[in-house]
């Protein structure tokens, strides 16, 4: 009973670290830029797939793993670069259609220059699993969790201690007062559109080994990553992590208690209700400003 | 009279869509000067700053800053050349910090020099100091107004432009706000203090502006416009 309590849990805490790291990639980027990234799912795929296809050119796992996430950096800026920036003075709309636009050239292209089969690599410490009151863990599971919380923190830091993680918290929380200070937004924009790539495709990288890749799962992996930042509050990037870890958790109990048949559908199930009774989220925006 | 112009505004004209908010704006602001645009809610005083600052692009003329055409130049170019604003409505990190709102003012500088103008900022505004470590969305009005103008001076500003720093504060507060400004003009500042509080601007000013429906209607050393009976019957409410 417990042991298979924890086997989901530990189940639904390791893919929702993934979503967590999604989620904070759509936080960041509706920060800087009011834009919802849908596609911020690619960059997971990107992670994923890259490091496979650096792994068969006969690279080591690590040197691919650290070229596919510096290589989705580089897709997010060009992203900026080719799609965001000349719609300049879009609404807010068109740019989001723009980003599914992206989504699916980014898919096509790793379809046609990657191929459409699944891949995997090996896990990073072997896949004996360990034995914990009864349920299994994989040690690629610490990996992603370990890996997940140092990157939080790493962000936390960066945020609360340097005067670039201030800049850009300064531009979401009022751009006409940054610009006058002058910071250039436009920097702002291409920094947050390579971090939010680069903390997908980390996340991308951490659970391959566990759930496999192929270059259509970044569409379910984007959206449940969306579910995860509306649930924690869009704008937070603490909600997004306790989103993305409850996404997690209640998928993988909903597929272990009812079926795993309707796994996918948890959460967007779970937004609906959010979007009805709780439209700001868990932790969303409180306004603080006086005027 | 030959004094170095630190910027000089021509033929200055700026559209919010079809609208004309400014037509063909002539500005001259001498070095160490403070020089006083007045006008009443509307009259385009803050497209005026807007633009000089950048973040309201110019549709005709040009703006000079030290003889140098920065028309077409992005907001943070200006403010590394010196151009500091503090906002109409203060506009401060209300999430952040003062002290980081603070030094997000001086955001172009790295860290050079950046913890001895902390310094003279709180001997400016020493309630800031006080309060250095709480959210700046926590502080009163004025206290904000003090944040926003100590922002703007913390990018060591060559020219500070000053949006309607007493709107919406209680006289005393006004009274010390001022009395900065006027701290600040001995210093040698350069200053472009935009007020609906015209008496008050114009009194302080080396030379002062009119502005009424974007266009630039008068002008001429401050104590003369504050004499002049167009600008008695209309903004001082003589």
């Amino acid at each position: 009973m417990l042991s298979e309590f924890l086997q989901f849990l530990f189940s639904g805490v390791t893919v929702g670290a993934t979503y967590a790291l999604a989620a904070l990639g759509f936080t960041l980027i509706y920060n800087a830029s009011h834009v919802i990234n849908f596609a911020q799912g690619e960059f997971i795929m990107l992670g994923g797939m890259l490091t496979v296809a650096g792994v068969s050119a006969g690279l080591p796992l690590p040197v691919a793993i650290a070229l596919a996430i510096a290589a989705a950096a580089v897709v997010g800026m060009l992203v900026v670069r080719f799609a965001i920036q000349p719609a300049k003075g879009a609404d807010v709309v068109s740019l989001i259609i723009i980003t599914i636009g992206v989504s699916l050239v980014v898919r096509g292209l790793t379809q046609i220059s990657l191929g459409k089969g699944t891949h995997s690599f090996p896990a990073f410490s072997g896949s004996e699993p360990l034995h914990v009151l009864g349920a299994t863990l994989l040690p690629q599971s610490l990996w992603v969790l370990g890996v997940t919380a140092a990157v939080v923190a790493l962000l936390g830091w960066f945020f609360s201690r340097t005067l670039t993680g201030k800049a850009i918290l300064a531009t979401a929380y009022n751009r006409l007062a940054a610009q006058l200070v002058g910071i250039s937004t436009n920097k702002v924009l291409f920094l947050s559109f390579a971090l939010s790539a680069a903390l997908g495709a980390l996340g991308g990288v951490l659970v391959t080994p566990i759930t496999m890749t192929s270059a259509d799962v970044g569409i379910m992996l984007g959206l449940k990553g969306f579910v995860a930042a509306v649930l924690g509050g869009l704008g937070n990037g603490l909600g997004a992590v306790v989103g993305g870890l409850l996404v997690g958790v209640a998928e993988a109990m909903a597929a272990g208690y009812i079926s795993s048949a309707y796994k996918d559908a948890v959460p967007f199930v779970m937004i609906l209700f959010l979007l009805f009774f709780l439209p700001r989220g868990l932790f969303g925006a409180r306004v603080t400003e006086r005027v | 009279m030959s004094k170095n112009l630190t910027l000089s505004v021509q033929g200055l004209s700026a559209h919010y869509g079809r609208i004309q908010a400014l037509s063909g704006v002539d500005l001259v602001i001498p070095e160490g000067e403070l020089v006083a645009l007045v006008g009443a809610n509307g009259a385009g005083k803050s497209t005026l700053l807007r633009t000089l600052s950048g973040v309201q692009p110019a549709s005709a003329g040009a703006i000079l800053f030290d003889g140098v055409d920065i028309t077409r130049l992005p907001p943070h170019e200006r403010v590394k050349r010196g151009i500091c604003q503090s906002p109409e409505g203060r506009q401060v990190f209300g999430p952040l910090s003062i002290e980081d709102n603070l030094r997000l003012g001086a955001y172009t500088h790295g860290r050079q020099g950046v913890e001895e103008d902390l310094g003279r900022m709180f001997d400016l505004f020493p309630v800031l100091q006080e309060k250095r470590r709480l959210p700046a969305g926590t502080l009163s009005g004025g206290q904000q107004q003090m944040l926003a103008m100590a922002r703007a001076l913390m990018g060591r500003p060559r020219l500070l432009l000053l949006d309607e720093p007493s709107m919406g504060l209680a006289p005393l507060l006004v009274e010390e706000i001022f009395r900065v400004i006027v701290r600040l003009k001995e210093t040698g500042m350069t200053i472009l203090l935009v007020e609906q509080n015209a008496h008050a601007a114009l009194s302080i000013a080396d030379d002062g502006y009119v502005i009424e429906a974007g266009r630039i209607i008068l002008s001429g050393p401050g104590r003369e416009l504050l004499e002049n009976e167009a600008v008695q019957k209309a903004y001082l409410g003589v």
